[in-house]
């Protein structure tokens, strides 16, 4: 009798909706495929080719910008999870206290403060500390991507904290384990999973900061999306769409790992 | 099991919900560093928009109300005294909501029925058409706004095809305008549009679906008073999750829009780069600041009223 009559139809929706999936891959599509392009054009094919993958592995400006971007993206999602598991422990599994939402607010005041405005703010603090300091390495952008990661790297740990057992604590300290000792052995071997997952988060998220690095990065300090966004103005060959192609694949990488080790957790 | 009577090794009596006690303490570190990198500098903006420009860039440490006064205002370069509007500025205040608001409706119509298609799916599929929303969201924002700049280009694909068919004789300048500031931020944001609205729909109760029909509703009718407000706090999450990072948007309008159709953020990028006014660009941040923390408002109001409203 019910099926006479599906009640969770509605007409032209599928049709919207596929052509929404559609239209959100076949950008990318176009993209990857004429990367492959034996040509110089984005528009008209002239047979497969790999000139382009070889032209970019050859510059060494984008080798130089590539390495510095994954370097930084390791160095600051590794010290923003490095902050984030005792941040997770702090105001995960506690009774209300007062400052919490401060605190709150605090880890996750990067996801709500849009991009340029953290960017000017950091231009203005790193010139002042420059003029002052002469110093002008690569530590104000370590910095700044580590803040930035901190939220990310933070709600997986968080969200695995909340799913652990607190009795299994208990028992350790039951069996006289100190509380270094029962977070050493017992407590961090379950978060791995969260720690992971918020590593690789933060990894992508320092990849994908572009606005932040403009503003931050001294001479010389340009990573890969601030290296494309100053490319973009120019004439583009499919030299760029190679680069962005692997890019794409490195950030599909990390994805769908994310998505395995959190999809193992439920 | 009892606690072992030891207390100075010993654990908390409620391990369930541990009293904070020194707990806290442990978020300091992460703490300091967002308070150095990421709070603390938007306080110096703050006092920043109060201070005169210097020479070159950066500023002179007297006070001065002409950043903000120069955000609504300009005056005349020969007869300070008169004072108009600043239109430019203006222009570009409106453009940016007025895309934004775009941005949030087009997202909302290709959402709605993107959201309800995985939402229908049988259960063992929708992780699959999830992921395929999720993978673009992830990718990098910069690439997937490079992407749309191909496609739009006098000799991109659109163009090429355009012309090959016969549709119009010369390429359209499609990019560096409105429309393609429009067409990449819609693009770049719509996962963040479907994400919260399935989630809505994921917890809908088809049952009161099935009454509507029982009852000799047409599916429109159920679509309008059956479905839609019960996932309207998918739809306020949605809107606000777009709204946003649309209003703040820099990169998208950079790559797709050009000098004369600039957003707010690129504006302020400009104060700091060529315009050499960083209290003005100051003041124009703490404006786009206040927008965004009005929407958030706005947003926690929507929910909590919604769940008073359910409660009560």
């Amino acid at each position: 009798m019910a099926k006479s009559y599906d009640v969770r139809r509605l007409p032209g929706f599928g049709a919207i909706a596929v052509l929404t999936f559609i239209l959100l891959y076949l950008p990318i599509l176009v993209l990857v495929v004429f990367s492959f392009n034996a040509g110089p054009s984005q528009s008209e094919w002239d047979g497969f080719s790999l000139q382009w993958y070889v032209a970019a592995f050859g510059n060494q400006q984008v080798q130089d910008v590539s390495i510095r971007s994954l370097w930084l993206a390791a160095v600051a999602a590794g010290m923003a999870t490095a902050l984030a598991v005792p941040a997770a422990l702090a105001t995960t599994r506690v009774s209300r206290f007062p400052g919490q939402t401060m605190i709150y607010a605090l880890i996750n005041q990067p996801l709500m403060v849009p991009e340029i405005v953290t960017g000017i703010a950091l231009l203005i603090v790193v010139a002042w500390v420059k003029v002052n300091t002469g110093y002008s390495g690569m530590a104000y952008l370590v910095l700044a991507h580590t803040a930035f990661c901190i939220p990310f790297a933070y709600l997986p740990i968080r969200a695995r904290l909340e799913t652990l057992d607190p009795t299994l604590e208990t028992a350790a300290a039951d069996l006289y384990a100190n509380p270094w000792q029962a977070f050493r052995y017992i407590t961090l071997p379950l978060l791995v999973p969260g720690i992971a997952a918020g590593f690789m988060l933060g990894f992508v998220i320092s990849l994908d900061t572009v606005v932040i690095t403009e503003f931050v990065k001294s001479a010389g300090q340009d990573t890969l999306p601030t290296y494309m966004l100053g490319q973009l103005r120019r004439v583009i060959t499919p030299e760029m769409n190679a680069i962005a192609t692997l890019f794409l694949a490195l950030s599909l990488l990390f994805v769908t790992a994310f998505f395995l080790i959190t999809r193992k957790r439920g | 099991m009892a606690t072992p009577p030891d207390s100075a090794t010993g654990p908390e009596p409620d391990p369930q919900k541990e009293s904070h006690g020194w707990k806290w303490l442990l978020s300091t570190p992460a703490l300091l560093v967002l308070l150095v990198a990421a709070s603390g500098p938007l306080m110096i903006v703050a006092v920043y928009s109060f201070l005169s420009p210097g020479n070159v860039g950066g500023v002179e440490w007297d006070f001065s109300g002409d950043g903000w006064f120069r955000v609504f205002f300009s005056r005349d370069i020969f007869d300070p005294e008169n004072v108009s509007w600043n239109w430019a500025n203006l222009n570009v205040f409106w453009r940016t909501i007025s895309l934004s608001l775009q941005t949030t409706l087009i997202c909302a119509v290709l959402g709605f029925p993107t959201a309800w298609f995985i939402a229908t799916r049988p259960p063992e599929r929708r992780a699959l058409w999830l992921f395929l929303i999720t993978i673009p969201f992830w990718t990098n924002l910069l690439i997937r706004t490079f992407a749309i700049q191909e496609l739009l280009r006098g000799n991109g694909l659109i163009n090429t095809i355009l012309v090959a068919t016969g549709i119009v004789d010369e390429p359209l300048q499609l990019l560096f305008s409105n429309f393609a500031i429009l067409l990449g931020m819609a693009y770049v944001f719509l996962p963040l549009m479907v994400l919260p609205l399935y989630a809505a729909m994921d917890k809908l109760d088809f049952r009161l679906v099935e009454a509507g029909y029982d009852l000799y509703a047409s599916r429109v009718r159920v679509l309008w008073h059956v479905i839609l407000p019960l996932v309207k706090p998918g739809f306020v999450a949605g809107s606000i999750l777009v709204f946003i990072p649309s209003i703040g948007a820099y990169v998208t309008p950079r790559v797709l829009g050009g000098g004369r159709t600039m957003m707010l953020g690129n504006l302020i990028a400009l104060q700091f780069g060529q315009g050499r006014n960083w209290p003005l660009g100051a003041a124009l941040a703490m404006v786009l600041l206040i927008i965004v923390m009005a929407a958030l408002v706005f947003y926690l109001r929507a929910v909590n009223g919604e769940e008073g409203k359910r409660r009560g």
